[in-house]
């Protein structure tokens, strides 16, 4: 029978319990059994199909000047509408342009800004979530019902209003994003630090004389960590279809750089020409964010059972 | 109890639509530079036009005497004028709101009915490959963007087989790949949703006392487990009607169909402000609206929470 590994790292064996500091022990332990952990959610079916097309999609779009010696923004007038084949195996639009070179740069484009809106709702919400969460009265009152406020408008809907403020623009397609997202990580982190302030080994914590930074990052951040990744695996898919979205209907990335949505914009405008022009990057689109779906899934239930699809 | 529940209800949601106009009447405010040159476009040059619009808007007096004249003529349904429609903004609306809701209510009935059809059927099917099949099948419905999914609807029936109206028009035909097409993500979702709530429900000791008693599976199911299921799901549909109207303005774009999200889609491009206010005021209070329904039907469906 295996000694469960953060045990083993506990317990000093005779031979190297002098040679490796406690600390250091520890930390292999943790170290250990975190990989165990990440073994075992690996042979979770959604999240290893998930992480799966995700890789493929990231690394094909990354090494897109491997795959294709074509630059995404080339007109070639005498080359329009052509449907996939040999030269271009995508097809190309209505300038020339072929679509494979574009797909593979857009996706660069989209999966960056997707990933941006999260991180950007994620860090914002979280700060404003603990802060109310651990300080509590007026704090939390001023910003809970700003929270509510913002959550009172559908997100799409929020989104385009601060894009209507800002302008329209990749930049400020995320920020309008990422400020859709703050409420949403504000709120689920408040909960979540409300509850953990309660709990003895925070007081205990504040008794010793524990700074709050300390205790937020050493106590609260830990315990809310878990539903945070969770929430922003969920988030990610949600943040690739808004931004496709605004490129689509013309407030995302400017003409005539590369961007799943601008892209099925284009094809939209050819549907009766060219499929090709619509069906192509959509397709990636979907598979990504399906793809991001099926990790979320799978971290859903490896991370916060509470929460799990297969209750 | 029930009464008290009524009035905090009602006194939260006066609260928000407060906090909401305020928020809607902020955004011309916070546009970058002067808002009235921004509003009159290509007639910015005409300083007449620029001082009458200051004064009509009222940006010439302090900004609390601004909202209260503001939501006093949003109140009598005055939303001003659109310089870029040269009609006012109330016409603009009237004109385009029947056609929004139409395609709301249908997609609403569409996910709620085939969403909750597909959770039931994999809650019961629980394991079995009916099950799998039914929720990959709901993740993907989640997963397809809706305007990819309005462009194939549209190669396939436009272009290959003509079965539906599809671009422009307003008739019951016209509506069926639209509301289609906005239904889908939150059809995956309901699914998904409704299977969980069931899952949920079956673990109940009551039901399991109801089984005991020797109740039919199909009694116990209507009557103990769907029940306690609904509730949440009630929330849910709840909080779907905000996000179908939004979600209009990508399928309204996608099929050239008049509507409130188109509508928002061009008043923004144009940058004509004041439309764009009027709509997100008034999805923003449909979204309000229907989120106290759902929180007043809620004794009514689990008299517990009254007590509470």
């Amino acid at each position: 029978m295996s000694i469960p590994t953060d045990i083993a790292a506990a317990v000093p064996s005779a031979e190297g319990a002098a040679a490796v500091p406690v600390d250091a022990r520890e930390d292999i332990g943790r170290e250990i059994s975190r990989i165990g952990r990440m073994c075992r959610a690996l042979r979770h079916r959604s999240l290893l199909i998930g992480l799966v097309i995700c890789i493929v999609l990231v690394a094909m779009c990354a090494a897109a000047p491997l795959l294709t010696s074509l630059d995404p923004n080339a007109q070639d007038p005498m080359a329009t509408f052509q449907a996939p084949g040999a030269a271009h195996i995508m097809g190309t639009d209505a300038f020339g342009r072929d679509i494979f070179a574009r797909v593979l740069y857009g996706g660069r484009t989209t999966m960056l800004a997707s990933l941006s809106v999260v991180i950007l709702g994620s860090i914002v919400g979280t700060a404003v979530g603990l802060v109310a969460g651990y300080f509590g009265g007026a704090v939390n009152f001023v910003l809970m019902r700003l929270v509510d406020l913002l959550l009172a408008f559908p997100g799409i809907l929020l989104a385009l209003t601060i894009t209507a403020i800002l302008g329209p623009g990749l930049d400020n397609g995320i920020i309008a994003i990422a400020i859709v997202l703050v409420p949403v990580y504000a709120r689920l982190v408040e909960g979540a630090t409300a509850e953990v302030c309660r709990r003895p080994y925070v007081e205990a914590a504040v008794t010793l004389g524990a700074g709050p930074f300390f205790i937020i990052r050493r106590h609260i951040l830990p315990n809310v960590q878990s539903s945070v990744i969770v929430m922003t695996t969920t988030w990610l898919g949600i943040a690739a279809l808004w931004i496709t979205g605004l490129g689509f209907i013309g407030l995302g990335v400017r003409p005539p750089d590369p961007e799943w949505g601008a892209i099925l914009n284009d094809g939209q405008m050819a549907i009766m020409l060219a499929w090709w022009i619509t069906v192509f990057p959509g397709l990636m689109l979907s598979l990504f964010v399906v793809g991001v779906n099926l990790i979320g899934d799978g971290l859903r239930d490896e991370l916060d059972p509470t929460l799990s699809r297969s209750t | 109890m029930m009464m008290n529940y009524l009035i905090r209800r009602v006194a939260a949601i006066i609260a928000l639509a407060f906090g909401i106009s305020l928020l809607v009447f902020l955004i011309i405010r916070l546009i970058p530079g002067d808002p009235v040159l921004a509003l009159l476009g290509t007639n910015a040059g005409n300083k007449e036009m620029i001082d009458r619009l200051h004064h009509q808007l009222g940006l010439d007096v302090p900004i609390y005497i601004q909202y209260f004249k503001w939501i006093g003529h949003v109140l009598g349904g005055n939303f001003g004028y659109s310089y870029g429609y040269q009609r006012p903004v109330l016409s603009l609306i009237e004109a385009n709101f029947p056609a929004t809701i139409e395609l709301t209510l249908a997609a609403l009935t569409l996910s709620v009915i085939f969403g909750t059809a597909l959770g039931v059927m994999a809650a019961l099917k629980r394991g079995r490959m009916a099950d799998t099949a039914g929720m990959g099948f709901a993740l993907t419905l989640m997963s397809i963007p809706n305007f990819w999914l309005g462009l194939l609807l549209i190669l396939a029936f436009a272009v290959t087989l003509p079965w539906f109206d599809v671009v422009g028009g307003t008739t019951l035909k016209g509506l069926v790949l639209p509301a289609v097409t906005l239904a889908c993500g939150t059809m995956g979702f309901n699914a998904r949703f409704v299977r969980s709530s069931i899952l949920a429900a079956q673990t109940q000791k009551h039901v399991i006392t109801a089984r005991a008693k020797g109740l039919g599976r199909a009694r116990v199911f209507v009557r103990h487990i769907f029940r306690n299921a609904l509730l949440p799901i009630l929330t849910v549909v709840g909080l779907q009607l905000g996000q179908l109207l939004s979600g209009t303005v990508i399928v309204e774009t996608v099929f050239s169909r008049p509507g409130l999200g188109r509508l928002l889609v061009q008043a923004i491009l144009s940058k004509d402000y004041l439309t764009v206010q009027a709509v997100v005021l008034i999805i923003a209070v449909i979204y309000a609206l229907t989120n106290l329904i759902v929180d007043l039907l809620y004794p009514v469906l689990d008299p517990r929470i009254a007590r509470r």
